[in-house]
């Protein structure tokens, strides 16, 4: 494991201050080049907007699926089945069917919705859209996890107590359930930072995102260096994000048990 | 209660359609697949099989599906051992040099695969171990295996060490205890972790992408070099086959664990 | 005399600096049926672990037959171990959980067959057989445990607890079923509880644990009348404690003078004339006296400051001058003086009902 794992890993972030030369003229074009600000840039922007897709559709799935007890072995397969296929298959799913004369934009024509074609692929929206696909089950289920856990007679209770259902759900169920989605939502973050398969198939050329890139330097420029650089900038932004959200869970968490 | 009612409403409308956001897709391709058009035109204007007779005919294809599938069954018996084995040992164990080998089984959890990838690449290159068989198995092997140590790990968290005690004083040696009481009782958790090594293997592209050469690929790789040019029914036939082996190992896993619940996502509960 | 079947000599565990169990003596003989009572961590049970062999004694030896098993694995002793919280293995059925042992030991498959059959009949759960662990009530789990480790004829049975997870009308009817088989079978038996009431009702002899050691042992009835230290007189029962400084001492009789008085007793051994000491008198040996009641040999006066209702019996506890407080208890229907909380009352007890206890 050592061998296979760690050691690459290691001498992959080593060429980031070695290849070519040794020295730190890697970070400093990360630091000047505009296309690599870019680059984390467009990252940030579509993980930002996937984990906040991700929340929006995941809450009120997670609710159905915790509350309604017959829904929930069918739900949870709705959930299994995608998280269990092959994120390429999806992301060609979505390619089917975002195309210009796929079934999503012959349906909006057809119904005279719209005059011409939207441009759903090869642009945001499509990476938006698949990207939320495939990340919403790491949302779903710790989320899932979190409503269960809380005690079904609270929500009557806060009704009885003279709270309307939008005000016992900010008051009550989101402080309660927020453990379960920081948990979700960091993950699904730090997992669309490294995204690579989704954004290569669904998104536009020149909105390239840092794992493209990676795989772009390594296997056709063979530029190493900016390789191992970038992977030390993502690597570390991983590691600090998981670090930080272990303890952001934690602490609510422990405010709850007191 | 009517606005508690229009929210319980809401709700269940959003939570369908977000069903049939999660679903529909694969269903398409599915159906797709079956098309006895060259266009991707939905519904099909007829259905055939001939789709699934070219990629039969076709010998890359046939090949990297046996690759894979062999790939699938090497890393899944590897990675179930290994991280039985180390699950194990880890439950045990307690102290700095512990925490630190359990980090590093679990750091392919956490470490993007593009990142992975490219470093594993890195290493097989130097060896000129790249497009052999070995290689891929490695690499998906090391993927894989944090998989297993946590399935394993949590199903030896909630094991009852006093059954082990009672075993021992009832005349059974420590191996025959942990023959007969511990590995039946922690078997589902190796399972568990059996399928979704398998399952991550089956589903792999980024190491393999790496790995893989136009004479040793998998199926995935095959189908990523494919779906960039002129896409057509046949790549939704091959999506159709890579789903049926996801979904064969998922409907496994989901009679494995109907006893228990739907509790099926290892690395997620920490 | 026949070989002990458990001897204990010196036995002792430290877990690093804590010294968990020390300088445990006892001797079992055939067919005794032996209670370690003492609250918990007491050292109580991580002795019953070292005989059973799942922990190594730091110091003593632990001689079975006669023979030393220290160096023995627990699954080469031989003895039989009923946990606290059954330890079935619930993949395997009832049947199955019995004959595991049987299997182990390389039983001929038809022969174990009727061991097990056997064995599930003397537990009261005959047709159980075929059922796993999960499909049984607390107290059906708790049978299964016990044939499980009676039905290989162990010389030795060790019981940790068994009874602790079960409601209180459960476990007195289980008391009585285990005291019945240790009758029926002959069996030797360890049993480890922290219920001073199951100890009394199934033991033999009571071992007495405090703070790791065995601080007395002997009959239920010697361990409650004659205790030894005031941690047996304050654990087994309640007493009622009143301190002072020795007299005089002779033929076991102990004069004490304390607070509320010369008070007279049974003296327990390691006092000395001069000396501080502790008389201790059981709530039932307390009588309330009447004005024209002549006293005992002790006497004392106070205030009665609550009545309890019990059904059978009321307590009452009588604050003395000095602010020290009496319990007694007084049978309901009995004839004699009325109790009404704030009544001054005068109390006695006899000599030879009363123990005079080393201080500290």
């Amino acid at each position: 494991m050592a061998v296979v794992f760690a050691l690459p890993v290691g001498a992959l972030l080593m060429r980031s201050a070695s290849d070519p030369v040794w020295g730190l003229q890697n970070f400093r074009s990360l630091w000047e080049e505009p296309v690599y600000a870019s680059l984390i840039r467009n990252t940030v922007q579509i993980s930002l907007a996937t984990t906040i897709g991700c929340i929006l559709l995941a809450y009120p799935f997670a609710h159905v699926m915790a509350t309604q007890p017959r829904l929930t072995r069918l739900l949870t397969l709705v959930v299994l089945i995608p998280f269990w296929s092959s994120i390429l298959v999806r992301s060609f799913a979505w390619m089917v069917l975002l195309q210009n004369n796929g079934i999503i934009n012959e349906s909006l024509l057809w119904l005279g919705v719209i005059g011409q074609p939207l441009e759903l692929i090869f642009n945001r929206t499509g990476v938006l859209i698949g990207m939320v696909h495939v990340l919403l089950p790491f949302v779903v289920f710790p989320l899932y996890g979190s409503i269960r856990a809380m005690d079904p007679a609270l929500m009557p209770a806060a009704a009885c107590l003279g709270a309307g259902p939008v005000r016992a759900f900010l008051r009550v169920q989101l402080p309660l359930t927020l453990p379960g989605l920081a948990t979700g939502a960091v993950l699904v973050f730090v997992m669309a930072l490294g995204f690579f398969i989704t954004p290569a198939l669904l998104g536009g050329r020149r909105d390239a995102v840092i794992a493209r890139m990676i795989q772009l330097q390594v296997s056709q420029l063979g530029d190493w260096g900016m390789a191992a650089t970038l992977s030390l900038v993502l690597l570390v932004a991983t590691l600090l994000l998981l670090g930080a959200s272990q303890l952001l869970v934690r602490s609510p968490a422990r405010r709850v048990a007191e | 209660m009517t606005a508690a009612r229009l929210w319980r409403w809401a709700a269940w409308v959003l939570t369908a359609v977000i069903a049939v956001y999660l679903v529909a897709p694969m269903a398409i391709v599915v159906i797709i697949s079956f098309s006895d058009s060259a266009l991707l035109t939905f519904p099909p204007p007829g259905l055939s099989l001939r789709w699934y007779r070219s990629l039969a005919d076709t010998p890359a294809w046939r090949d990297a599906i046996l690759v894979s599938l062999e790939i699938m069954v090497i890393t899944a018996a590897i990675a179930t051992a290994l991280g039985t084995a180390a699950a194990i040992g880890l439950a045990s164990w307690r102290g700095p040099l512990a925490v630190a080998v359990r980090s590093l089984l679990m750091a392919p959890l956490v470490v993007p695969h593009i990142i992975s990838g490219a470093a594993i690449f890195l290493l097989f290159d130097s060896w000129g171990w790249v497009g052999s068989m070995h290689a891929l198995v490695f690499g998906h092997t090391a993927l894989a295996l944090p998989y297993v140590v946590a399935t394993v790990g949590a199903a030896l968290e909630t094991y009852d060490r006093r059954l082990d005690q009672a075993a021992l004083t009832l005349g059974a040696s420590p191996r025959v205890a942990f023959l007969r009481i511990t590995l039946p009782l922690i078997s589902p958790g190796i399972l568990a972790g059996l399928l979704f090594a398998a399952m991550l293997s089956f589903d792999e592209l980024i190491v393999s992408l790496f790995l893989s050469t136009p004479q040793l690929r998998t199926v995935t790789v095959l189908m990523w070099s494919n779906v960039f040019g002129d896409i057509n029914p046949e790549i939704s036939a091959i999506a159709t086959v890579i789903l049926l082996v996801s979904m064969t190992l998922l409907a496994l896993q989901w009679v494995l664990s109907r006893r228990r619940g739907p509790s099926v996502m290892p690395g997620l509960g920490r | 005399m026949s070989t002990p079947v458990l001897e204990l000599r010196g036995v002792g565990k430290r877990f690093g600096q804590v010294v968990a169990v020390t300088g445990v003596d006892l001797t079992l003989d055939k067919g005794e049926f032996i209670s370690f009572l003492g609250p918990s961590g007491s050292g109580k049970t991580t002795t019953l672990t070292m005989v059973a062999g799942l922990q190594k004694p730091t110091e003593g030896s632990i001689l079975l037959n006669g023979q030393d098993v220290v160096p023995l694995p627990p699954y080469r002793r031989n003895i039989g171990v009923v946990f606290q919280h059954y330890a079935l293995f619930p993949h395997m059925t009832v049947a199955a959980n019995i004959a595991f042992p049987l299997q182990m030991r390389k039983v001929p498959r038809a022969e174990a067959g009727q061991r097990v059959e056997a064995a599930l009949k003397l537990v009261g759960l005959p047709g159980f057989a075929d059922r796993l662990p999960s499909q049984l009530s607390g107290g059906q789990q708790q049978r299964v445990a016990l044939a499980r480790a009676l039905v290989y004829e162990p010389p030795l049975l060790l019981m940790d607890e068994p009874l602790g997870a079960l409601d209180k009308n459960l476990r007195a009817q289980m008391q009585i079923e285990i005291a019945r088989l240790h009758r029926d079978l002959g069996i030797t038996v360890l049993y480890v509880t922290h219920d001073q009431e199951e100890a009394l009702v199934m033991s033999d002899r009571i071992a007495v644990f405090n703070h790791g050691r065995i601080e007395q042992i002997g009959r239920p009835q010697a361990l409650y009348e004659r205790p030894a230290t005031r941690f047996v007189a304050g654990f087994l029962g309640d007493s009622t404690f009143l301190a002072g400084r020795v007299q005089t001492l002779a033929d076991e009789k102990a004069v004490v003078q304390t607070a509320h008085g010369v008070l007279r007793g049974h003296a327990a051994t390691g006092l000395r004339v001069g000396g501080a000491a502790i008389v201790a008198v059981r709530p039932e040996r307390v009588a309330l006296l009447g004005a024209d009641d002549a006293p005992r040999d002790n006497t004392v006066q106070g205030r009665v400051s609550d009545v309890i209702y019990l059904g059978q019996s009321r307590k009452y506890v009588v604050r003395l001058e000095d602010g020290a407080e009496l319990l007694g208890l007084q049978p309901v229907g009995a004839a004699g003086v009325a109790l009404s909380e704030g009544a001054e009352v005068r109390v006695g007890w006899t000599a030879t009902d009363c123990n005079v206890l080393p201080a500290g």
